[in-house]
C-alpha cells in the first residue's frame, strides 16, 4: 500500500463519510404533497378525533399530566386541532398565541416532549393512520421542537 | 452464559410494576447492542445512547448475541446503564471459538489454544443534537478499553500489546418520512484504534503498530415503528504481517416490538480472519432494556 492511499484510508474516509451523511442528507428528496397528508389525516373531522385520543392518553400519563393541569381542555383541543390541520396542509389556521409564548417558563424537559409525541403517535395508530402519514406529519413537527423545550 | 439468559428473562417478564418506569424516548431510539457493547447497530457504535432513558431517567440493557461464520463463532454478553441521555456506560465479555484455526495453531506454532477472549468496558457522552428533533442530528464520543484474556496467540502472530483503548466520534440522525414515506436513520462514526480484529487478535502489530482512524457507518429505514432493515460497514486496520484483515459489513433487520426487547438479525461479512479467508454467517442477538 502506498503511503497516499494508507493517508486516504486512514483520514480522508472517516472525514468524507461524516460529511456526506450529515451534510448531503439534509436535502434528502421526500415525495411530500401538502393536501395528501391532511386528506390521509381524515381531514379536520380525522385530526380532531386523533387529538382527542391523545388528550385522554395524556390525561392518563404520568410524566406530563401535571403540565398540563389547568389547561382549558375544549380550548386547547381546538387549538392543536387547527394547528396540525395547518401543519398538514389543510383549509385551517392556527389562532392561539405562539409556541414560544404557550411554553415560555415551562421548562419542559426531553422527557415530557417525548411523551407528548409518544401519546400522538399511539393516537394516530389507534385512528388507522398509515405510517407514511405519521412520518410526514411527524417531519413537520419536528422543527418545533427548539421553540417548544425554550432552546 | 445460562445465568445471563436467566437474568434477561427475568427483566423481560419481571412484574409490570417494575418496568411502568422504563424510560421515555421512543421505540427503537436506543439502538441495539453491538458485539463490543457500546449501543449502536451490530458491528458499529451509533451516537444513540442504550436504554430508552431521557433527560431525568435511568435505563439499563443486557444482551446476548453470536456470530456464526464458516470457520469461527464470536458470543458476546453484554450490559449497559444509561444515565439521563447523557452517559452511557457499557460491559461485555467476547468469546471467539477458533474451530478450525486451531489446527493451524498447533502446526504452524505449537499452540494449544481452542479460543480467544476479550473484555471491553466502554463509555460513551451524548455531547449534543437528539437524533430525532435536531437539524444536525445527535452526536457522541466514547471510548472503549479492551482487555484480551488470552494473549499467546495474538503475541505469537505478532500483536504488541494485550490491551488498547480505542476513542470514536459519532453522528447519528433519523430522517423523517425520507424513503417513500419512511423514516431514515443514518449513522457515521470515525475511530481511531490499534485493534487488530476488534482487539481479539491484540492490538498493535509488526506491520503497523500506532493508531489509525478508521470509517464506520450505517444507514437503515424503519419499515414501521417496530422494523428496522438496513446495513453497516466498519474500516478496519492491518495492522498483522501474518495475515491480512478486512473491512467488516452486515445486513441487518432489527425487531423492537416494544421497549423491553430487541432482536437482531443480520447477515455478517467478517472478511479474512488470520488466515482463513471470506468469513460470512449469521449473526443473532436478543437484548432486553429495562
Amino acid at each position: 500500500m502506498t503511503k497516499f492511499s494508507a493517508f486516504y484510508r486512514s483520514t480522508t474516509g472517516p472525514l468524507l463519510i461524516l460529511l456526506l451523511t450529515l451534510g448531503g442528507c439534509q436535502n434528502l428528496p421526500s415525495s411530500d404533497n401538502t393536501s395528501d397528508l391532511y386528506e390521509q389525516l381524515g381531514e379536520r373531522k380525522g385530526i380532531a378525533s386523533i387529538v382527542e385520543d391523545m388528550l385522554y392518553r395524556i390525561v392518563e400519563d404520568d410524566r406530563i399530566n401535571q403540565a398540563f393541569k389547568g389547561v382549558d381542555v375544549v380550548q386547547f383541543h381546538r387549538n392543536l386541532t387547527d394547528q396540525l390541520c395547518q401543519l398538514s396542509g389543510g383549509p385551517c389556521t392556527y389562532n392561539g398565541r405562539s409556541m414560544r409564548e404557550v411554553h415560555d417558563g415551562m421548562a419542559i424537559t426531553d422527557t415530557q416532549f417525548n411523551a407528548v409525541a409518544e401519546d400522538l403517535i399511539l393516537a394516530m395508530e389507534k385512528n388507522g393512520i398509515p405510517t407514511a402519514a405519521q412520518n410526514r406529519l411527524l417531519a413537520r413537527i419536528a422543527p418545533l421542537y427548539p421553540t417548544i423545550r425554550g432552546l | 452464559m445460562n445465568r445471563w439468559l436467566v437474568l434477561l428473562l427475568a427483566g423481560l417478564f419481571a412484574p409490570t410494576t417494575a418496568l411502568a418506569d422504563i424510560g421515555s424516548r421512543l421505540w427503537a431510539t436506543g439502538g441495539v447492542t453491538t458485539i463490543e457493547g457500546s449501543a449502536g447497530g451490530g458491528l458499529v457504535p451509533w451516537a444513540l445512547l442504550g436504554s430508552y432513558a431521557s433527560d431525568n431517567e435511568w435505563g439499563g440493557t443486557v444482551s446476548m448475541s453470536q456470530a456464526r461464520v464458516d470457520d469461527y463463532t464470536l458470543s458476546v454478553i453484554g450490559a449497559g446503564l444509561n444515565w439521563h441521555n447523557r452517559v452511557e456506560l457499557t460491559v461485555a465479555r467476547q468469546t471467539l471459538d477458533l474451530d478450525k484455526l486451531v489446527f493451524t495453531l498447533k502446526d504452524s506454532f505449537g499452540l494449544e489454544q481452542d479460543e480467544l477472549n476479550q473484555d471491553i468496558f466502554g463509555a460513551k457522552v451524548r455531547l449534543f443534537g437528539d437524533v430525532l428533533y435536531s437539524r444536525w442530528g445527535q452526536w457522541s464520543a466514547g471510548v472503549q478499553y479492551k482487555r484480551q484474556r488470552d494473549f499467546t496467540v495474538p503475541s505469537a502472530i505478532g500483536a504488541r500489546d494485550d490491551q488498547g483503548i480505542d476513542g470514536y466520534i459519532s453522528a447519528s440522525k433519523l430522517f423523517f418520512a425520507a424513503i417513500m414515506g419512511r423514516n431514515l436513520l443514518v449513522n457515521a462514526t470515525a475511530r481511531a484504534t490499534r485493534a487488530n480484529q476488534g482487539g481479539l487478535l491484540g492490538f498493535g502489530g509488526d506491520r503497523q503498530n500506532g493508531y489509525e482512524v478508521m470509517a464506520e457507518g450505517s444507514a437503515g429505514v424503519f419499515l414501521d415503528r417496530k422494523w428496522l432493515v438496513g446495513m453497516e460497514y466498519r474500516q478496519k486496520p492491518d495492522n498483522l504481517s501474518f495475515a491480512g484483515e478486512s473491512d467488516w459489513w452486515d445486513l441487518f433487520v432489527a425487531w423492537v416490538p416494544d421497549r423491553r426487547l430487541a432482536v437482531t438479525a443480520a447477515l455478517v461479512n467478517l472478511g479474512d480472519i488470520a488466515t482463513l479467508t471470506d468469513q460470512q454467517g449469521l449473526y443473532l442477538s436478543l437484548q432486553g432494556t429495562f
